[in-house]
Formats: C-alpha cells, sequence, structure tokens
C-alpha cells in the first residue's frame, strides 16, 4: 500500500484501487472503492448502488468531461499520473475543482514524488498515495519549498499581483 | 532594470534551497538520474560533453553592471573565466562541476538572478527586442510586458510539466527584432485603431497580436496567428488558455513530435483557434486578468535613466564621425537612433574573428561593466543575436566608447553584415551536435575579413547550427548552414532566403531552401563566396540586399553557381556528394 498524505497529513486509506482491467467481478460488494473510468461508464448503475462508496480513477490521457455528469455525486476522483512528467493531470486537477466544481477529495496516484506535490497541491489535489520509495518526512516538507506564489490557482484564487493591491 | 521586491527575491532564495536539497538528494544516491534530470534541466543545468553546462536566465536580455561583475565572478571562480551569450538572451557556463551548482544559484540569487527555467519543458526565458525602451518605433516598452509574463510563467503550477519546451517572444515596436514568427508564442504590441473598436478594444487601447507554432529545429515552421488584436488585460488568461490546450493535447509519445507548433499542425490552425477560444471563454474575466495597477506597477519597479535635456545632434559627433573613417565606419554599423534626442544606442560585437560567436572572458565582462557604468547608466542588454548593447549612450561620448571597445575586441563594426554570425557551440562543446559550428563560423569570418568587401556586400545575416535542433537559428538567417552527420564525417548544407522577421516592414519572416548537397568544411567559405559574388552580379542596387535579391530571383541562380562545377570536379568530390 502506497502511504497516502492527505491535507498535508499522513492518513490512513479506507480506499481499495482497482486496476485498468478489473471487471464489475473483480469489485468488492462492500468498502470504498476507486474504479477505472471505462469500468464506471460501463456499470454506473450498478457501482453506484455497492454497499460501500465508489470513487472513479482517470488515466493521464482521460480529461474530466469524461465524468462531467458524475461530479457532483463523486465522493472521490482520483487522477494517474503515469510519469511523473506527465503534467495533463495538473489540468486535470484544476478544471474538476474550478471547471466543474468537485468538492471531494481529489488524490494524485501513480508516480507520484515529492517534487510535483506543490504544484499538484495548488492544482487542487489534496490527497496524494506517494510512490512507494518517496520519503514521507520529505514529502511533507517540499508543500513549503515556497511559500508564496505569483498565479492563480485552486489553492489561491486571487493571483498576487490582486492580492499585492489589496494589501497596500 | 526590474527591481525585486520582497516577494519575488524570497521565491528565487526558497528555489536556490529547494535545488541544493534536489542535488542533495541526487549525491546520495536518493533520486533516480531520470527524476533528478527533469529537477535540473528547470535550473538550467545539462550534463554535457566535457562537462556540466549550466545556462543561467537574463530575463528578456536586460542586465545590470552588478549583474555583469557576478556573472565574470561566477566564470572566474566556478568555471574557465568565460561565459557564452546564447540566441535567447541567455548566458551559459560550459564547465562548472555539478555539486557546485547550489552555490553558484545562491551567488546568483544575490543579484536577482536565477536559472528558472531556463531549460526543461516549461515556459523559458521571455525574449524581445534588444532595443526596447529605446527604439524610436517603439508601441509599448516590451520589458514591462516580458516581466508581467515571466512573473506568470515561474512556478506556474499547471504548466511546468508541459510536452516539450516552449519559448515567448514579446516585441514592443512596430517592427519585429525579437523574431516573433518563429516561437511557440509571439506577441506583437499594437495599438487598437483610434477609431472603431475591434474584438471589446477601447479605442487607441494596447493591445497583441498573437502568433502561434512557429519554432525551428527538425520540423520549422512559421507561426500562424492565432489574434489579430488581444486587449492586453486579457493577456494572461489568453495564455493560460493556449497552454491548457497545449498541456492537454500536446503529443508526449515522441519527443520529436512534442511542440505546439506540431499540435497547432495536427489540429489545423483555425481549428486550434477554436479550440483555445473555446477554453478562454471559461476563463476570460477571470482572477488572472491584468489590471492597470499592476501594470503600472511592474513598471514602477523598472529603473529609468536620468535622461539629460540635449540637442538633437550633438556637434562633436559629427566632426568625429567626418574625421575618423574607421569610427565612421563603425558608427554606420554598430551606432543605432535613440527616441530621446541627444542619444544613442550601441552595440559591442562579440563577433571578432577568431572568437568563438557570443563568448566573452571575466575580464572583457569586468571592463564592459565599467564602461557601461560610465556611458550607459549602468546597464546593458543581450541581444538574440548574441551582441551586446548598451541602449543609453549620449552621442559625444560614443567616440570615446569606440576607442575604450577596441582594445578589448569589441569594436568590430559587424552589425548586419555577414561576419555577425549567429552560432551555437556546436560540437565542439555540445552533445547534440553532429558537427562543429565554430571553425566554420572562424573561416568565414576570414574570407570575408577584408572591410570594403564586407561594407560592399551589405546586410547579410548568416546563421550557423550544428545540428538539425537549430539552437544556431539556421532557417532563418538570409544564409543558413546546418551542421550534418554523413557516416561519421561532419558536412554542412546550406540554405538560402531564411528570414528572421520584419525587420524592416515588407520582408515578412520566412525560413530558407536547401540549395543541394552539402560541403565539407573546407570547401564552405567557398561555397559561401559564391552565393554572394552571385548576389553582387544580380542586385539591382546596393539597397537591394542579399535577401530582397533571394526573394525576387528565387534560389535557382544561386543553386547553379555553388553547383556549377560539379561535373569538372574529382571522383573524390563526387562521391564525397553521393555519400551527401
Amino acid at each position: 500500500m502506497p502511504i497516502l498524505i492527505k491535507n498535508r497529513q499522513v492518513a490512513s486509506d479506507s480506499w481499495r484501487l482497482l486496476s485498468a482491467s478489473a471487471a464489475l467481478a473483480d469489485v468488492p460488494t462492500t468498502g470504498d472503492a476507486i474504479v477505472p473510468l471505462a469500468l464506471w461508464l460501463a456499470h454506473r448503475a450498478a457501482l453506484a448502488s455497492r454497499d460501500g462508496r465508489t470513487g472513479v480513477w482517470l488515466d493521464s490521457h482521460e480529461g474530466p468531461e469524461t465524468i462531467a455528469a458524475d461530479v457532483p455525486r463523486l465522493p472521490l476522483i482520483a487522477v494517474n499520473f503515469q510519469k511523473f512528467g506527465d503534467g495533463r493531470g495538473f489540468s486535470t486537477g484544476r478544471l474538476l475543482r474550478e471547471r466543474y466544481n468537485f468538492g471531494g477529495e481529489l488524490r494524485a496516484i501513480g508516480d507520484v514524488l515529492r517534487d510535483q506535490l506543490l504544484f499538484l497541491d495548488r492544482c487542487g489535489f489534496d490527497a496524494f498515495a506517494l510512490r512507494d520509495d518517496q520519503n514521507v518526512a520529505g514529502a511533507l516538507a517540499a508543500f513549503d519549498d515556497f511559500t508564496e506564489a505569483y498565479q492563480a490557482s485552486v489553492a489561491q484564487p486571487a493571483p498576487l499581483f490582486r492580492r499585492r493591491l489589496a494589501a497596500k | 532594470m526590474y527591481l525585486y521586491d520582497e516577494i519575488d527575491q524570497r521565491l528565487v532564495n526558497e528555489r536556490v534551497a529547494q535545488f541544493r536539497d534536489q542535488t542533495r538528494r541526487f549525491l546520495a544516491g536518493q533520486l533516480s538520474e531520470d527524476e533528478f534530470r527533469a529537477l535540473r534541466l528547470r535550473n538550467g543545468l545539462y550534463i554535457q560533453r566535457h562537462a556540466p553546462m549550466l545556462r543561467i536566465a537574463i530575463p528578456y536580455g536586460l542586465l545590470s553592471t552588478r549583474q555583469l561583475r557576478k556573472l565574470a565572478y561566477i566564470a572566474r571562480a566556478y568555471d574557465r573565466g568565460y561565459g557564452h551569450f546564447s540566441t535567447r538572451q541567455n548566458l551559459q557556463l560550459n564547465w562548472p562541476k555539478l555539486e557546485t551548482v547550489p552555490e553558484i544559484l545562491a551567488e546568483l540569487a544575490t543579484v536577482q538572478m536565477h536559472c528558472i527555467q531556463t531549460s526543461g519543458n516549461c515556459v523559458r526565458n521571455i525574449t524581445t527586442d534588444h532595443f526596447a525602451g529605446v527604439a524610436a518605433d517603439e508601441i509599448v516598452d516590451s520589458f514591462v510586458w516580458c516581466e508581467i509574463v515571466r512573473q506568470w510563467s515561474t512556478f506556474n503550477p499547471e504548466f511546468s510539466y508541459l510536452p516539450r519546451k516552449f519559448k515567448i517572444a514579446i516585441n514592443g515596436a512596430a517592427v519585429d527584432r525579437a523574431a516573433t514568427f518563429i516561437h511557440d508564442i509571439g506577441l506583437h504590441a499594437v495599438r487598437a485603431s483610434p477609431n472603431e473598436s475591434a474584438d471589446g478594444a477601447a479605442p487607441g487601447e494596447i493591445g497583441f497580436r498573437v502568433i502561434i507554432g512557429g519554432g525551428l529545429g527538425r520540423t520549422p515552421m512559421i507561426g500562424y496567428v492565432i489574434r489579430e488584436f488581444l486587449p492586453w488585460r486579457h493577456l494572461l488568461t489568453y495564455l493560460d488558455a493556449c497552454l491548457r490546450v497545449y498541456n492537454r493535447y500536446g503529443r508526449r509519445d515522441n519527443i520529436h513530435k512534442a511542440r505546439i507548433k506540431i499540435l497547432v499542425k495536427d489540429r489545423g490552425p483555425e481549428a486550434f483557434r477554436r479550440e483555445v477560444e473555446e477554453e478562454w471563454a471559461h476563463v476570460k474575466d477571470g482572477s488572472a486578468t491584468l489590471i492597470p495597477e499592476e501594470v503600472a506597477r511592474v513598471e514602477s519597479r523598472f529603473t529609468r535613466p536620468a535622461y539629460k535635456q540635449l540637442a538633437a545632434r550633438h556637434a562633436d559627433f559629427d566632426s568625429q564621425l567626418a574625421a575618423d573613417k574607421a569610427f565612421a565606419a563603425w558608427a554606420k554599423r554598430n551606432v543605432h537612433a535613440h527616441k530621446v534626442p541627444g542619444y544613442a544606442a550601441v552595440t559591442l560585437s562579440l563577433k571578432k574573428t577568431g572568437v568563438p560567436p557570443g563568448d566573452l572572458t571575466s575580464d572583457q565582462m569586468d571592463q564592459v561593466a565599467d564602461l557601461a557604468d560610465r556611458y550607459s547608466f549602468g546597464e546593458l542588454r543581450v541581444s538574440h543575436e548574441q551582441n551586446l548593447i548598451f541602449a543609453d549612450v549620449e552621442q559625444r561620448d560614443v567616440y570615446a566608447l569606440w576607442q575604450a571597445l577596441r582594445p578589448l575586441g569589441l569594436a568590430t563594426p559587424n552589425i548586419g553584415m555577414l561576419t555577425n554570425i549567429i552560432s551555437c557551440p556546436g560540437g565542439d562543446f555540445c552533445s547534440l551536435a553532429n558537427a562543429r559550428s565554430l571553425p566554420v563560423a572562424e573561416s568565414i569570418q576570414q574570407r570575408f575579413d577584408d572591410l570594403d568587401y564586407l561594407f560592399d556586400i551589405g546586410e547579410v545575416d548568416l546563421n550557423i547550427s550544428g545540428c538539425m535542433n537549430a539552437c544556431g537559428h539556421h532557417h532563418v538567417g538570409h544564409i543558413g548552414i546546418l551542421g550534418v552527420d554523413k557516416n561519421g564525417a561532419e558536412f554542412y548544407q546550406i540554405q538560402i532566403g531564411g528570414n528572421q522577421g520584419e525587420t524592416r516592414p515588407g520582408a515578412r519572416a520566412a525560413l530558407g531552401k536547401v540549395l543541394g548537397p552539402s560541403f565539407s568544411r573546407e570547401e564552405v567559405p567557398d561555397a559561401i563566396e559564391r552565393l554572394i559574388r552571385c548576389y553582387l552580379e544580380h542586385r539591382e542596387s546596393e539597397s537591394e540586399r542579399f535577401i530582397d535579391a533571394v526573394q525576387r530571383l528565387g534560389t535557382d541562380p544561386f543553386k547553379a553557381v555553388l553547383y556549377a562545377d560539379l561535373n569538372q570536379e574529382s571522383p573524390g568530390r563526387e562521391r564525397q556528394l553521393a555519400a551527401a
């Protein structure tokens, strides 16, 4: 099990992550489960009525519009980083929060490394399933690598230039 | 100079600490090569042929003398006492040690400098016109807009892991001295018509023509105008929309097809434009919309020269021009008009024969800093043609400055001339290169060493790249030379007709056409001379430049002279050609 950081703390994880090739029969009937997008789209009704919460994970190439209609009802959406250098998930995160008003847990999964955490945080992610080899203390410290940012983001909707003006 | 405030400085300091820790983790084996590569590149650090190469950002090419002295010190203390100014207005050190790079970054931070995003798949240093703020044809001071975009791009959380690098150029004047058509995004300031309003612009309002998808490299392309007029306040939200479409849909499966130009081409420019507009509709008028107070704030953080009230022409300057032929010849090429009466901009040529284009020693840096303090308000600029500019010299000081520059080897009168060669460091330094470029540059400079001949030839941009990554911008040289590898031997392909942009009205940006089979290094100066002879024979007048003649005549006459004696050549030559 990867270590989970949630809201900048190590957290216990109640969610079971199902692989991309999982079939409906692989989904446990009880307990919290994160299912791949294709499975969700094919068996939405059955999954929604199971005894336990169901979240959906999007792969790097799967955009938020694929689950636009379900966003208000989903307790958790995970975004997979196939490789840490694949930055599509950053846009996916911002869109889910800012355009689709997703209010549930937004979790980064896959190749999640400490040096990406702060940017992920600013793009709206609040949970991070760290890759197994990551140093937890270092990862927690990484959120403080920078104490300010120029741009508007999910974490800070007003860009620095508006806040500079307001502070005057 | 833009002067940092407390927050600007804090971010740079925090970056130093972050990279120090990343380097420590790498050296301790806690970061893989692959993971560290992505982190070091965005701090300008490459692992090169002989040693690491460190690319130091010179935002939009603007430097204070305090900064230049720091660069001189760093090159001396951490490197071999020289640096290389690049076409992206940065400075490259070729011999630093990896473990000292955090120290170098800390040194840079003390003078408000850094290596942030000088490489890596993120938004790179914003480049601009080296005459920003002093050109008579200025629409806006592009430095202000460069700094606004610099802040937007610095540690941008959404756009830090793009499919590929992203280069933005901003031009603030009527003519394009920033090569905006060969950048991922080019922004060209325009003023809306005083009468009618277009795209919601107020009459006379400032905005930008947005050009997208240009670039050189393996797949050179001239950019596409995606928007004729973008009101200034929408600049950042529009960039957000462009970058978001690119970040989401740019190819990530093939590094050679990952630039935005490929996406624009694959989608079709019109479809791409619609996609951007659709995305923009969501973010337009959001919190990232610029406000006049921010533009004024950034503007106010730039120091401005305290110009004197002077006559338009200084009498001494005119008499010195009349009395000293060598001075007049230099002034004609290297001294440029200034919008403030009595002042001039001066180019210090870094293209002396025998010195790699763009190279400057630490001692020269210190001496240049002294001169800039004395004659140009303590500031200077780096041009994308790899020269230095003193932007604010009093006319009456130009002669003394010239005399001081001559012993430093920085007064070669060749700006705009054939020997003002743009060149990448090539195979002597770069691990990507297929061929050396510096010896080729030198052999051409030697061939055209006669100044009268050089001046008679007139304006020619000659650019050399050691490989198809095109760091030497060979596609947009009036004459472009590309180093290629043929069965382990270095050969050079020659093209003509390229143009970096509308540096004078009417001459649009264009990509050169390859003339034919490539040449060995020894043959290159002859080949260039043939092209020049052909031009001199065919030009209608001295005011018809080489590039104008190529555009009028096409490439055929040039091809004919270049390969005229092909059949009389030795069998060895034919074999070479066949191999090429």
